[in-house]
């Protein structure tokens, strides 16, 4: 059975297409068949998080309109055999998502893969709503700021009310809080959110905490997926988060400062 | 206790100041969220029309509408100032 995972947050720039494209390779890299698919309409972005950004020559859209064929308009990753990229189109608008046509290539994906990762765009507008309305599961991204947990909780509003799982009233979709952009140090000192904090206000559980690292900027700059930096620290929590999406007991890491001398201290160096 | 820990025991810290704003807000948003959308108008009429007798802020007026299976719940409650 396939299973449909939106990554969603409502405030932009949270980390969502990281998110997408590390949770997506890390399924693959477990041997799951697993498409990420870009919601962003006229914002596309994962293919460049992805590197295949030049490989692009159909979209979702001439999908969902019949214009090209899923072979022809899946991208293949050239490192990882089980997985695949469906890019957003840049130039269409986004009326062009509709609920028929999402549902058609939803339908036709689930044939052959086990995971469809949905990269939803930010905001609440239709192709948030778009990304979120089939989904089995939901990852909501945050920050440990004011207005990202604010908007976390709006969208889980919306999850519960507007998706095909709460319309039908059957079982709700699955909801996971994934923190990103964590600083122990600044929450020791506090000045930021902690998990426990986010975890309250929310109260969905926890699959992760990210903690803000240099290697996501790096590895975005190269076009590889962070989780491919295994030597990282946001590579390796992004790890143990796939893990637990899978059902694996994993503990948390990455959630205290790391002991440094004085002088580094002082000096402010990571 | 050093000097330091014995600032930070007595200042407020920032984070604190957000998780309790947070709670605050996010509370209040999720008991509107299931409303209907004319609860904010229907606050407003009433409380124009109340104003018209009592002196009272918008604050001091609640709306709510609660479902369950067989019917539903409008409950209005008003705050009135201690004199009157
Ligand atoms: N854990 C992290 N540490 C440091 N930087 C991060 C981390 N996660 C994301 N970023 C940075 O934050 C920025 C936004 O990330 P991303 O594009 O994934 O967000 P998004 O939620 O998809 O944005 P949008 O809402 O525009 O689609 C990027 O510059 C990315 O490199
Ligand atoms: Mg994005």
């Amino acid at each position: 059975m396939a299973e449909i995972i939106v990554v969603t947050s409502g405030k932009g720039g949270v980390g969502k297409t990281t998110t997408s494209a590390a949770i997506g390779t890390g399924l693959a890299l477990q041997g799951h068949k697993t498409v990420i698919i870009d919601f962003d309409v006229g914002l596309r972005n994962l293919d460049l998080i992805m590197g295949c950004e030049r490989r692009v020559v159909y979209d979702f859209i001439n999908l969902i309109n019949g214009e090209s064929n899923l072979n022809q308009t899946l991208i293949k990753d050239k490192r990882i055999d089980n997985l695949s990229i469906l890019p957003a189109s840049q130039t269409r608008d986004k009326d062009a998502l509709t609920i028929e046509g999402v549902q058609k290539v939803l339908d036709e994906l689930k044939k052959t893969y086990d995971f469809i990762i949905c990269d939803s765009p930010a905001g609440i507008e239709k192709g948030a709503m778009m990304a979120m309305y089939f989904a089995d599961r939901a990852v909501v991204v945050t920050n440990p700021e004011v207005s990202s947990v604010r908007d976390s909780d709006r969208i889980l509003g919306i999850l519960q009310s507007k998706t095909l799982r709460a319309e039908n009233g059957g079982e709700p979709v699955r909801e996971h809080l994934l923190l990103t952009r964590y600083s122990p140090e600044r929450v020791e000192k506090g000045e930021m959110l902690s998990v426990k904090d986010v975890e309250d206000i929310l109260s969905i559980p926890l699959l992760g905490v990210i903690p803000e690292s240099k290697a996501v900027l790096s590895a975005s700059n190269q076009g590889n997926p962070v989780i491919l930096d295994e030597e990282s620290d946001a590579g390796q929590a992004y790890k143990d988060a796939v893990r637990r999406l899978l059902g694996e007991n994993v503990e948390h890491r990455f959630l205290t400062a790391s002991r440094k001398g004085i002088l580094s201290r002082m000096f402010g160096g990571r | 206790m050093s000097l330091i820990d014995y600032f930070k025991a007595r200042k407020k810290t920032t984070a604190s100041v957000a998780k309790e704003r947070l709670q605050i807000i996010v509370s209040h948003e999720r008991t509107q969220r299931n409303q209907p959308d004319y609860l904010p108008d229907l606050q407003r009429d009433l409380v124009a029309v109340i104003r018209k007798y009592i002196p009272i802020s918008d604050d001091m007026v609640q709306v709510s509408l609660d479902k369950t299976d067989d019917h539903s719940v409008l409950e209005l409650n008003i705050t009135l100032p201690e004199a009157s």
